[in-house]
């Protein structure tokens, strides 16, 4: 059986006038599903660029990649869509909610877009919401939530649409440490009930909580450990 | 997505920004304000015109002496020889395609019934007067033929009369001394109202038309002893107004020996006509004003495109956002275009509101007319849609090309 995501000599690059700059230089990566991935390295080695890849939320300049069993190259700009909707769920590290709109509405966004009735997103997003322990505050705007309480949101947010992937790029970036601790609980359950969880970070204590470290530097994989 | 969800979507968005959605729908607002008050009071005026020219009498024409008919600066009325019964005679004998035809004499006097006096004018008609000029027999009946010719004293009164003299109780039967004179109340007409420059038209005594010559001496000159100083002629239906008009002409320039070449020293009229050439320029006016109003409108469709403009480059976290968890481009294109037709049909619904409210204020206070076309209405509301798909397109085309990455990093 192949593996939930198949990287096979991905490179990017990027042409800033005529500036060409490698973000990532041929990397060749297996990741199964049920695992639980942080992925390291210096600032500007590459990590959100291969996130960025892996939620098909951008295409490789060239190399193989197939999430899912989908080769995501041959997919066109409404299919990607569709494909991101249904298996990928995303954290984002600035929390990005929609302001002024309630928690659960918040939520709920994904399926609006997968096309469920009123009643079902509602009823999805509210179990979502008391799954990272925010059933009390569903109908709080991000104004009204601490930092932790709105990644919370993001979260379950990126639960919603049952994903087989959730992709965290720095999601405890903008917290405390206490609250980091608060959401990589919430991770750490994630995974045991059986979500790949790949997530990027700069804190050893965080990357910890994964049971694969990988580390990027300038733009190629220089370790991977379980 | 589907429409109602893009719909919600739409609506919470502009909630959010509330002041300044209110502020972006303003020239929509007034745009479609100023397109409904303009149109409708012109409507109102050119519906006033036409009841207007029906009280009147619609197919009416009208014959003097004088070369001029309505206040020209040639020859006035008096200067001429006047016409006379032979020549109401003649037209209603010769010309083909007339309803009915009737001189017309008139002279000041005063009204007495008990003990009450009212001032007033006797006009002397042939039976024909009533039909051509519209008034309606209310009560009772008009002379006949046979009593204009022989003279009876029968009178047929309009509702201020009525009013002043009978308080309002039916007249039929009663006797009114006029000049002194008694006159028997034979019939009543139904109420025209006043005309639009505040004439009571109902402040009318009609009696035979040989009646009022005799007692009163009316059109009764040194000269002519059967002069009228009016004939009006009302055309019957399906007949061509200027074919009729030519047939009286050539009649009376022979009649009044008038030589080949030589110019006619009377007029034949058709009010309607001067009526409606006088309201020509005034609905070009209102025209021209409702184009103003239009383009009012465009320019409240160029505010809305600007603040979708800003909008889309405000939220452009937010369109990254909903590309991230599985929105179409459709979808966020369809997103902000609603957002721009519920701006512009909300503002047309403001507008609406404003316009009939200034419409109807409009209305109480200049005692004028309005006509509120539903038809107008829709048209309004259906404009101010059509320029939020007009120019929320461009900006919500702009969102949906934004590519997520880019938008979600974007500060
Ligand atoms: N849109 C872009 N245009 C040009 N260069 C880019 C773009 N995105 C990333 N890069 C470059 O690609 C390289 C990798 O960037 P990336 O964002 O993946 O780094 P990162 O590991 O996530 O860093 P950080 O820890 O600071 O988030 C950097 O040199 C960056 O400047
Ligand atoms: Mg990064």
């Amino acid at each position: 059986m192949p593996a939930l995501i198949e990287c096979r000599n991905l490179v990017k690059t990027y042409e800033m006038g005529d500036q060409v700059v490698h973000a990532l230089n041929d990397v060749s990566l297996d990741i199964e599903a049920g695992e639980y991935v942080a992925i390291m390295g210096t600032s500007g080695s590459g990590k959100s660029t291969l996130m960025n890849l892996l939620g098909a939320l951008d295409q490789p300049t060239s190399g193989q990649l197939r999430i899912a069993g989908e080769d995501v190259r041959a997919l066109g700009p409404d299919a990607v869509s569709r494909f991101r909707n249904r298996t990928i769920g995303f954290v984002f590290q600035q929390f990005n909610l929609l302001p002024r709109t309630s928690a659960l509405e918040n939520a709920a966004l994904p399926l609006i877009y997968s096309g469920l009735p009123h009643a079902e997103r509602v009823k999805r997003s509210m179990a979502r919401l008391e799954q990272v322990g925010l059933g009390e505050r569903t109908d709080h705007h991000p104004a009204q939530l601490s930092g932790g309480q709105q990644q919370r949101v993001a979260i379950a947010r990126g639960l919603v649409n049952d994903p087989k992937i959730l992709l965290a790029d720095e999601p405890t970036g903008a917290l405390d440490t206490k609250t980091s601790k608060d959401i990589m609980a919430i991770f750490d359950q994630l995974n045991r009930e059986g979500i790949t969880v790949i997530l990027v970070t700069h804190e050893q204590e965080v990357a910890e909580h994964a049971r694969r470290q990988i580390v990027f530097r300038d733009g190629e994989i220089v370790e991977d450990r379980s | 997505m589907n429409a109602l969800a893009s719909l919600r979507v739409a609506l919470t968005a502009l909630r959010i920004n509330a002041l300044r959605s209110a502020l972006a729908m303003l020239g929509v607002i007034i745009g479609v304000a100023s397109v409904i008050v303009l149109v409708s009071i012109s409507e109102g005026t050119k519906q006033a015109v036409e009841a207007q020219i029906a009280s009147f009498g619609a197919n009416l024409l009208i014959i003097r002496p004088g070369s001029s008919m309505f206040g020209g600066r040639r020859g006035g009325a008096g200067s001429a020889d006047p016409m006379t019964d032979g020549d109401v005679e003649a037209i209603r004998t010769e010309i083909a395609g007339l309803a009915g035809v009737s001189g017309e004499v008139s002279a000041g006097t005063t009204l007495v019934f008990g003990g009450i006096n009212w001032t007033s004018r006797i006009q002397g008609v042939n039976p024909d007067y009533f039909s051509a000029r519209g008034w309606v027999i209310g009560e009772g009946r008009a002379f006949s033929g046979a009593e204009d010719v022989s003279g009876r004293r029968y009178v047929v009164v309009g509702q201020t009369i009525i009013q002043e003299l009978f308080d309002g109780a039916s007249p039929l039967g009663q006797s009114i001394r006029i000049g002194g004179q008694p006159f028997e109340v034979i019939g009543t007409l139904e109420r025209k109202g006043e005309t639009s420059w505040g004439q009571d038209q109902d402040d009318v005594v009609f009696a035979p038309l040989s009646t009022v010559r005799q007692r009163f001496g009316a059109g009764m000159r040194a000269t002519v002893r059967d002069a009228v100083s009016t004939i009006y002629a009302d055309i019957a239906p399906g007949e061509s107004t200027s074919r009729v008009i030519e047939d009286i002409q050539d009649l009376l320039r022979i009649r009044r020996e008038i030589q080949p070449g030589a110019e006619d020293d009377f007029a034949v009229g058709s009010l309607a006509e001067f009526i409606r050439a006088r309201n020509e320029t005034e609905s070009q006016l209102g025209l021209l004003l409702a184009v103003g109003a239009g383009i009012v409108l465009l320019v409240g469709g160029i505010g809305i495109m600007n603040i979708m403009l800003v909008s889309v480059t405000e939220r452009t976290r937010e369109i990254g956002l909903r590309l991230a968890v599985g929105a179409r481009r459709a979808d966020v294109r369809n997103q902000f275009l609603i957002e721009s037709i519920v701006l512009c049909v909300i503002g047309g619904l403001a507008g609406l509101v404003v316009g009939v409210g200034g419409t109807l204020i409009y209305a109480e206070v200049g005692q004028l007319d309005i006509v509120i076309d539903p038809v107008i209405v829709a048209i309004a509301i259906g404009a101010s849609a059509l320029v939020g798909v007009f120019f929320g397109l461009y900006p919500a085309h702009r969102a949906s090309r934004l590519n997520p990455i880019d938008a979600l990093r974007f500060e």
